[in-house]
């Protein structure tokens, strides 16, 4: 192994000292603010308002208005243009998103910069193109928008979340109030300058920011017509309670514990590459992360030796430098919780093992790690970890396979790695999980559906399915 | 003088005919409020055999093939016509409908069956895709049944309202545990017959016949249930609630009006989930 030079990326990206809401196309003055970090090095990035049920109110009340009066009048083709708009100047400031995203979340620079940023440019153009195509949507002739929508999004990836939710609302006509996740509010308020830029009608796109009160208030407001959330299963299950007995239409992307299922006729190479890349990517801070490796017993001993070998040339440090493969843990909480299930799942026998890795002083990290020798019962093979921790079990049949990978409340994800095809549909037919990647894992893409089964969540997002879920008519 | 035979109204569930576990029955009387029957009425212990049957049931009739399925399907709209005049006496007596009526609402339940049964095998040409993906990747997205479905048919429909509510959820291979509408259950419990002549799998359907209010906690708090209709339900709101605890899909009650009450591809389609497959295209 040889040591690589740092090769940080420039600070493209500045933010102001504090920030208020966006609503009704106006920032609001900043108040009972919160600061912003940086987890990788703890430092203060801007103080962030904490909305409350009033700013909440304004700002529902700002989206009905421009649902009203300007956005449900436009032609779809109209809208759409407003969305190609946006794209482009996203792409337009593209690096300075991706460095932003990396400054407040922590994750590695080429992966905002090679995936965060530019799925979420793609999520609006294709977005874009359907806002006048809303009779092909398979709604019926001329469906209509629910009216206003309210999402609330997570911090594992905060820009691209955001996208895959305001885009296909707008697309098919709804105006929302967004609400970005506590620790990781900075893209979605640049991404309000860019809604000023691109000259968006006040009041279509509103965001408040604040934590998990503020996101109750925008579920629970009566004039919101569609709720979007994506986020744990535990949240989850608390909004499906909240919109009981209710009109609202809700979609739910919550959490996973995904098989990735390794048979001994695997390409073994391209195996290695694809576990590794399903739960350490993004530090594990993925809802379809692979985070049970079944491997078949057979090989066994020969992957995890070879998985260990690759763990080892994982670089883990600074988000900003072009080299990282693992960055920063989003904040001290989540790193609090994935020792803390870490440690449950040793002492219910499981064997752990991390590379040696150099642990920055400042922020939060936890260096990539393996369970073996894992029980089906283990709390690791169980709950969801949202870390860079992968669980590791055996099989010895296909049977006992699928038995296992569905034996889970989850049901959003899988991966399958066998070199035969008949095997691996008759697997994908098996497997209950909305997305199922066979040679391949974490791949995402606008016209490809993704959700899940169980209570991994109901609802689509991605392709025809995606903007169907805001449309009338559909789910 | 001859004296009729009258027959035993029991549960179905895992293709068999049970009394109720708890043993207890209450009375149907027709429209005139003269007694008809005496009922099983279904209790906890039933509801979770009916669950438990209808699990085991899941994955056998979701692998069948789709033109399988169809096939049943039709064989049930076959034996529903061949039975036609009980269910036309069963449906004059609870609800006082003409002879006209009663044929009319017996033509609906039998078309609906035949209408349903020539979706199996087109739920994914219409609702599916290929997905243009940007990437070298095939990707393909298919519709797959939900699992288990707890139902609660109408409460004021004898027999096509119940059919509405099983057909969009078995079409495409869910298994159903399904409450009937407590006063006019003569026609869904003589249902089961039907099934169970139409080489419908056993525990495919599993219908229970008794109190709705009764019965719904515990069909809906299920943990092996996977969605829930509460068309017939009198308590929607707190039922949703409990739906929620295991993140189970809900049909709302009154989905019916905007699904179209005699079934609908949305129909079928909320019942189902949908998964895409990705798999690199390379040499």
């Amino acid at each position: 192994m040889f040591d690589y030079s740092p090769a940080p990326e420039a600070k493209l990206a500045s933010f102001a000292s504090s920030y208020g809401h966006f609503i009704g196309g106006k920032f609001t003055k900043p108040q009972k603010t919160f600061e912003t970090i940086n987890p990788a090095t703890e430092e203060v990035l801007s103080q962030i308002s904490h909305g409350s049920a009033k700013d909440v109110d304004l700002a529902v009340k700002a989206a009905r208005n421009a649902y009203e009066k300007t956005w449900s009048k436009l032609s779809g083709a109209q809208r759409g243009k407003y969305l190609f708009r946006i794209a482009r100047i996203m792409q337009e400031r593209a690096r300075e998103l991706a460095v932003a995203e990396t400054l407040n979340n922590g994750k590695p620079i080429k992966e905002t910069r090679d995936f965060d940023v530019p799925t979420s440019v793609a999520w609006f153009f294709y977005y874009a193109g359907w806002a006048d195509k809303l009779d092909y949507a398979g709604m019926g002739a001329s469906p209509k928008a629910h009216g206003v929508a309210g999402q609330v999004i997570p911090w594992n990836f905060p820009l691209m979340m955001l996208a895959w939710k305001v885009a296909p609302a707008l697309a098919a006509g709804n105006t929302v109030v967004l609400k970005p996740a506590e620790t990781t509010p900075l893209t979605a308020l640049l991404f309000a300058e860019i809604c000023q830029q691109a000259e968006l009608p006040d009041g279509v796109v509103n965001i408040v920011t604040g934590f998990g009160d503020t996101g109750a208030a925008v579920v629970g407001h009566k004039d919101v017509n569609k709720v979007a959330f994506t986020g744990s299963t535990e949240v989850g299950k608390i909004i499906a309670r909240q919109v009981a007995g209710t009109n609202k239409k809700v979609t739910l992307e919550l959490g996973g514990k995904a098989a990735n299922i390794v048979f001994d006729d695997a390409p073994i190479d391209q195996a290695i590459e694809g576990v590794v890349n399903g739960i350490f990517f993004n530090q594990g801070h993925v809802c379809c992360a692979g985070s049970r490796l079944l491997v078949q017993e057979s090989i066994h001993d020969e992957f995890i030796k070879k998985l260990k070998r690759r763990m080892e040339t994982l670089r883990l440090g600074d988000p900003m430098d072009k080299n990282t493969d693992v960055g920063a843990i989003n904040s001290k909480a989540q790193l609090q919780k994935i020792k803390g299930l870490v440690a449950k799942g040793v002492k219910e026998g499981g064997d752990l093992w991390q590379p040696a890795c150099k642990i920055p002083r400042n922020g939060f990290w936890y260096a990539p790690a393996i369970i073996d020798g894992v029980s089906p019962a283990n709390t690791v093979a169980r709950e969801e970890i949202f870390g860079p921790v992968l669980s590791v079990i055996t099989f010895r049949t296909p049977t006992e396979a699928i038995t296992k990978a569905n034996n889970t409340e989850y049901g959003l994800s899988a991966g399958i790695w066998t070199e035969k095809g008949s095997k691996m549909l008759k697997l994908a037919d098996q497997l209950n999980a909305g997305v199922i990647w066979s040679n391949t894992f974490n791949q995402f893409d606008p016209t490809s559906p993704f959700g899940g089964f169980k209570e991994s969540g109901y609802g689509r997002e991605g392709g025809r399915a995606g903007l169907a879920a805001y449309l009338k008519g559909g789910n | 003088m001859r004296l009729d035979v009258k027959k035993t109204y029991k549960l179905f569930i895992g293709g068999k005919f049970p009394r109720s576990e708890s043993g207890r029955s209450y009375q149907v009387s027709d429209s005139k409020g003269k007694h008809l029957a005496n009922v099983s009425l279904a209790s906890r212990k039933d509801v979770r055999d009916a669950v438990s049957a209808a699990r085991s049931a899941q994955p056998g009739w979701a692998g069948a093939s789709a033109y399988n399925r169809g096939q049943v399907l039709y064989r049930i709209a076959e034996m529903l016509e061949g039975r036609r005049d009980q269910f036309v006496a069963e449906i004059q007596a609870l609800t006082g409908k003409t002879a006209k009526q009663a044929n009319a609402e017996l033509d609906a339940a039998i078309d609906s069956w035949v209408w349903h049964a020539g979706w199996t095998d087109k739920i994914d040409t219409v609702a599916g895709s290929m997905n243009p993906v940007a990437g070298p990747f095939f990707n393909i997205s298919t519709n797959q049944p939900t699992g288990v479905v707890g139902a609660f048919a109408p409460q004021d429909s004898a027999l096509v309202g119940f059919v509405n509510t099983i057909a969009p959820a078995i079409v495409s291979g869910n298994t159903i545990v399904v409450v009937t509408s407590e006063k006019l259950s003569l026609p869904a419990l003589s249902f089961g017959e039907v099934l169970a002549t139409s080489d419908v799998p056993g525990g495919v359907v599993n219908i229970l016949s008794g109190k709705e209010s009764e019965l719904s906690g515990w069909l809906v708090g299920h943990m092996d249930v996977n969605a829930v209709d509460l068309e017939g339900a009198s308590k929607p709101a707190e039922l949703e609630l409990m739906a929620a605890d295991t993140v189970k899909r809900v049909l709302r009650k009154g989905s019916y009006e905007r699904l179209g009450s005699s079934g609908s591809l949305q129909h079928i389609l909320e019942l189902m989930e949908l998964k895409t497959v990705w798999h690199p295209k390379g040499h």
